[in-house]
């Protein structure tokens, strides 16, 4: 009993050195997302802010809702702006969840810069500075534009995260840009890469005149590879795809993957910290949103990508 | 002569002394309580923050409240949970039902235009139906509440982003706030209480102001939730249930050994649905709670929220295999995760080390909670 509890205190007085906050000789800055756990592509961000933190000497914490319960993060904001950090960088992933604990964070006098979910008039209702992001549904529409050039009548959209309104956004401009309804061809697939395979390879079997596919991100994407790989349809059906990974990149190269749009998650980690340094060092501050994508990539530009993907891009 | 005469009273009081009760001592007694553990861990765990994060804001009012929504959320549940693993049985659909029911009140308000404090009582209705079934199912199939709960969490999440999809074509139904305004009922659960006397301790210093925007000049805090009165009350309210009432008797019973508590006469089934029902209604008040705070209700909140009621139970002293625990423990239990959670983040703990952090804690937590319990009670 009395090793146990000895072993306990060192085991707590051990954590207490761990915790201690970081020196305080820069500014602090919070990036709070939407992202569960499980998303691999905030880790671009997470990179970003490294970077950008390194650079100015600031000191940038990212949190997130470990299951992307969106209530949950705004609680974080909450807690974010009760600890008084010199800015806060978010997502609207849900403007009416959101928008609440933000305008709080804004009016006690902290810069807010929104970036990712959401657009540039929910950004200026809460009273953040600026949005740093890519307009969800004109980057689905232009995905949809290149998609009917290529032929696409009937198509697939596999989404990993229904529960997020941009993502069913983006399916829906595609749709639009087809001039189709949207109706079953949205597919709730979860975030298991088999489970995804499965239902993919399910719906194309049972709809084998789909020409056309949409991934919303390399979680939905890889399976998807996987499975046209394994029923023999690697590049005979149009695949368009939101966000890079080398996978992808490997995949625009061999021309099974058409184009990736890139919304540069590395612009959205990186320039809110330095705008925000700068805010709070000199004053100074662009008087306009930031558009960070769409950029389409293709087989004609993926070289300059391909280097950094899953890194820095 | 009449010394003698008492002496042998006493002595008589002695030999007639029942031998099947055994004496403890005060202060045993005082001890032997299953919240013990869940009280030292609470001190250790507000002494380890007010160490590593005391200057950061956490025990700023505006700090306070937010770690006390956060355990407050977790209470609600945990209340309910509680009972209900005293009375030997799991609930695994409490999450969903969260989900479930956020849905049903902001489809009822915003979709089909109800009035709020209609779409509150039916969603309260249909959660203690869903309760009865799930309460009725272990009973009839003797199968482990663990299995039908569990299958309740899949059909009741599945259910409730069908329903969303197909009536709205999004998961995350916005707008109840301006929906429910002015609702009679609406501000039981969204609304805040006290808020002339934040405005006043914002007056003499103690609170932060706003400065900025519209809402310049007034408190950081505007108030006490009214999610945070709920928890209190339903902490209050389980209390008594279970410590001063035949109700309560029959609760531990039923967890303790059914088949024993039904010879006594004690109505089984009928205490084990009730519990369900019980689970089923503490989910539905943070979920209708939540709906008003925000405004919206999404098809997937309420995720693994069942297990962070089962998580607070258990630190709070309560035995997984039911018959023994109580609500104080829980509610406990419920703030030192709450505090925990929260007080990681006002530490300034890397986000991928903050879960690390919150595991260990927990565990240490438990292991503290159990070793105190057999130190004491003597029992293996």
């Amino acid at each position: 009993m009395k090793k146990l509890l000895t072993a306990m205190g060192v085991a707590v007085a051990m954590a207490a050195q761990f915790v201690m906050p970081a020196q305080a000789d820069g500014e602090r800055f919070v990036l709070v997302s939407h992202a569960p756990d499980s998303d691999s592509w905030w880790n671009t961000i997470k990179n970003a802010i490294a970077v950008a933190g390194e650079q100015m000497n600031v000191e940038v914490e990212y949190r997130n809702p470990p299951t992307g319960d969106l209530a949950d993060m705004a609680r974080i904001i909450e807690q974010a702006t009760a600890s008084n950090p010199d800015g806060i960088i978010a997502t609207i992933a849900d403007y009416d969840v959101l928008s609440g604990p933000l305008s709080n964070a804004v009016a006690k006098g902290i810069p807010v810069i929104t970036i990712n979910s959401g657009t540039e008039e929910q950004s200026k209702a809460i009273g953040a500075l600026m949005h740093v992001g890519q307009p969800e549904f004109a980057a689905g529409k232009g995905a949809g534009e290149k998609a009917k050039a290529a032929g696409v009548t009937k198509f697939l959209c596999v989404n990993h995260y229904i529960t997020n309104p941009a993502s069913v956004e983006r399916c829906q401009g595609y749709a639009e840009a087809l001039g189709v309804e949207l109706g079953d061809q949205m597919i709730d697939s979860g975030q298991d890469p088999a489970e995804i395979k499965s239902k993919v390879m399910a719906y194309l079997q049972t709809n084998p005149d789909t020409n056309g596919i949409l991934t919303l991100g390399p979680t939905s994407a890889h399976p998807t590879l996987a499975a046209l790989d394994e029923m023999g349809k690697a590049g005979t059906i149009h695949f368009g795809t939101f966000d890079l990974s080398s996978e992808i990149a490997e995949a625009i190269k061999s021309d099974v993957i058409a184009f990736a749009i890139d919304q540069q998650p590395y612009l959205q980690g990186y320039l809110p910290v330095v705008i925000l340094t700068n805010l709070a060092r000199y004053g100074v501050v662009p008087g306009n949103s930031i558009n960070s994508g769409p950029g389409f990539v293709t087989k004609a530009n993926i070289a300059l990508v391909e280097k950094y993907a899953g890194e820095y891009r | 002569m009449a010394d003698t005469g008492e002496q042998t009273i006493e002595q008589l009081k002695e030999e007639i002394r029942d031998e099947r009760l055994r004496e403890t001592s005060r202060l045993r007694k005082m001890f032997i309580r299953p919240e013990l553990g869940a009280i030292c861990g609470a001190i250790l765990v507000f002494a380890f923050f007010l160490v590593v994060a005391g200057g950061s804001g956490m025990f700023a009012p505006e700090g306070i409240i937010n770690w006390s929504v956060v355990s407050a959320q977790f209470a609600i549940i945990a209340v309910g949970a509680c009972l209900l693993m005293i009375a030997g049985e799991f609930d695994l659909s409490v999450g969903s039902m969260i989900g479930f029911s956020g849905i049903v009140i902001a489809l009822m308000t915003v979709q089909w235009g109800l009035p709020a404090w209609f779409a509150i009582i039916v969603a309260f209705a249909l959660a203690l139906a869903i309760g009865a079934l799930n309460g009725y199912l272990v009973i009839k199939t003797g199968l482990p509440s663990f299995i039908v709960t569990l299958a309740f969490l899949y059909i009741l999440r599945g259910a409730t982003i069908y329903i969303s999809i197909a009536t709205t074509r999004k998961t995350i139904i916005g707008g109840v706030r301006e929906a429910a305004e002015g609702d009679p009922i609406a501000w039981l659960f969204g609304g805040k209480l006290f808020s002339g006397l934040f405005v006043w301790l914002s007056d003499i210093g103690i609170v932060d102001k706003f400065v900025a925007g519209p809402k310049a000049g007034q408190p950081v805090v505007e108030g006490i939730p009214m999610l945070v009165i709920w928890a209190i009350a339903l902490i209050i309210f389980g209390h008594v249930l279970l410590t001063r009432t035949k109700f309560g008797n029959w609760i531990f019973a039923s967890g303790g050994d059914s088949q024993a508590a039904r010879y006594v006469g004690v109505p089984v089934n009928r205490v084990k649905i009730l519990m369900f029902m019980f689970s089923a209604f503490c989910a539905t008040v943070f979920a209708t709670c939540q709906v008003m705070e925000f405004g919206s209700a999404a098809a997937d909140r309420g995720l693994l929220k069942e297990f962070e009621a089962i998580i607070s139970v258990v630190i709070g002293g309560a035995l997984l295999t039911g018959g023994y625990g109580s609500v104080i423990g829980a509610a406990l239990g419920a703030l030192i995760f709450g505090v925990v959670q929260q007080g990681l983040f006002f530490a300034g703990v890397e986000s991928s080390l903050f879960r690390v952090f919150l595991g260990v804690i927990l565990l240490l937590a438990v292991i503290l909670n159990t070793y105190i319990r057999r130190m004491i009670t003597g029992e293996r």
